[in-house]
């Protein structure tokens, strides 16, 4: 039977992008960024996962204002870094695993979780700076990824309640597959962060670290959280963070904090890191 | 009819906005093509024209106004094609759209970023900046 692992959770900030692709991670401003994620690295290169479900938005890369989707499942075989407008990230194109994808599609749409599936797209930094973050710089990713893409554009996006259940739903999918597979979720963007009016450059480290300890202990109480609560209190591109309550509603009741990292800023944006065993 | 949310010096992006904007934003998404940046930079007006956007939006556009292109149903993930057409970084927009220069902004990020307190609400928004 596959299982889920481990959830990690990251920031996505293109800027990080932009240090690793020009080599600028050892300058004194990105440095300490780089240094947070040395033993993520290094544990998931040991643990060797499978399969990673990677929670992420897109930016005005793959999709336009033609459809807002709010839930996407990627089923394609692969998908390829989009050109955000300076070409593609020099990264390796990302493999799914299309039948495991394909399961997780069907049981998520039978469990009332009605998932726009996908099967052409391309991928921007949502997705690529986590996997850059985790796996540093291979000529291929060593994992295959289902890649798993939420509104936050467009208001509405999905409540956190919401997006807390669909991680139990993915859960129940990931454990009714009869394959042998390690598998890992990611939750990304956030945290606290806004970059866009008069109100940019808000930070709230309080709130953030608060969101940390509750991520970890009482997940519900950020389920319970309106997105006005989000937006005000972390930005209204912070609002981002409901994306990591997917990855957290896939785990157990009772996780074990295995790394914990926070830096503010890179570029317009506080940075946030959390590993957590679903042992 | 527009929504009010009540979070200050912030556009939220609704489905109202985001049918207003459509072809401003659209225009902006062009600019991920090589050959349209091409053609933009060659007679931005000439290229405004092909799309179907209002006055006030081609303006805002020639103007780099960017809270203006908000204001007119710009969303920001779309409007800051644009600037990196320009050769802008994300951090410039942000600094432009705050009306602080970009060292100001930079120096506010470094120390912590903008605080919540007296950004939460209209009101106190008003009251913080007199």
């Amino acid at each position: 039977m596959a299982r889920i692992t481990a959830g990690v959770a990251t920031s996505h900030v293109p800027a990080i992008g932009a240090a690793i692709d020009l080599g600028k991670t050892k300058e004194p401003y990105w440095a300490p960024i780089f240094e947070g994620y040395e033993w993520s690295k290094t544990w998931i290169a040991e643990e060797k996962p499978d399969v990673v479900i990677l929670v992420y938005n897109d930016h005005a890369s793959a999709f336009s204002l033609e459809m807002i989707p709010t839930f996407v499942l990627g089923t394609a075989a692969e998908f390829k870094p989009a050109d955000e407008g300076w070409g593609p990230r020099p990264v390796p194109v990302v493999k799914n695993d299309p039948e495991f994808a394909a399961h997780l599609a069907q049981s998520l749409v039978l469990d009332e979780f009605d998932m726009t599936l996908v099967n052409k797209m391309d991928v921007d930094h949502g997705l690529t700076v986590p996997m850059s973050l985790m796996f540093g710089q291979p000529d291929e990713w060593p994992v295959k990824v289902v890649p798993l893409a939420v509104n936050v554009l467009q208001y509405p996006p999905p409540t956190a309640r919401r997006c807390f259940n669909l991680g139990k739903a993915i859960r129940r999918a990931v454990e009714s597959y009869p394959k042998d597979l390690k598998v890992m979720i990611f939750g990304t963007g956030g945290m606290s962060h806004q970059i866009h009016g008069p109100r940019a450059g808000l930070i709230n480290a309080e709130f953030d670290n608060k969101f940390l300890d509750l991520l970890v202990e009482d997940p519900e109480q950020l389920a319970a959280k309106s997105h006005l609560e989000y937006m005000r209190e972390c930005g209204a591109e912070g609002v981002e963070l409901i994306m990591w309550l997917i990855m957290r509603g896939a785990l157990n009741d009772h996780v074990t904090p295995l790394r914990r990292f926070y830096h503010v800023p890179a570029s317009n944006t506080a940075v946030g890191h959390i590993v957590l065993d679903n042992a | 009819m527009a929504e009010d949310y009540d979070i200050p010096g912030t556009y939220v992006f609704d489905a109202d906005a985001s049918r207003r904007g459509f072809w401003l934003n659209q225009f902006a998404m062009s600019l991920m093509k090589p050959e349209n940046r091409e053609r933009f930079k060659a007679d931005e007006r000439a290229y405004l024209a092909e799309w179907q956007m209002t006055d006030e939006q081609r303006e805002a556009v020639i103007a780099r106004d960017y809270n203006r292109m908000l204001e007119l149903g710009g969303n920001i993930f779309f409007v800051s094609k644009i600037g990196a057409n320009d050769g802008k970084s994300f951090q410039f927009l942000a600094a432009t759209m705050t009306g602080m220069t970009q060292p100001d902004y930079a120096e506010m990020m470094l120390k912590g970023g903008r605080s919540p307190v007296g950004a939460r609400t209209k009101e106190e928004w008003e009251m913080h900046r007199g």
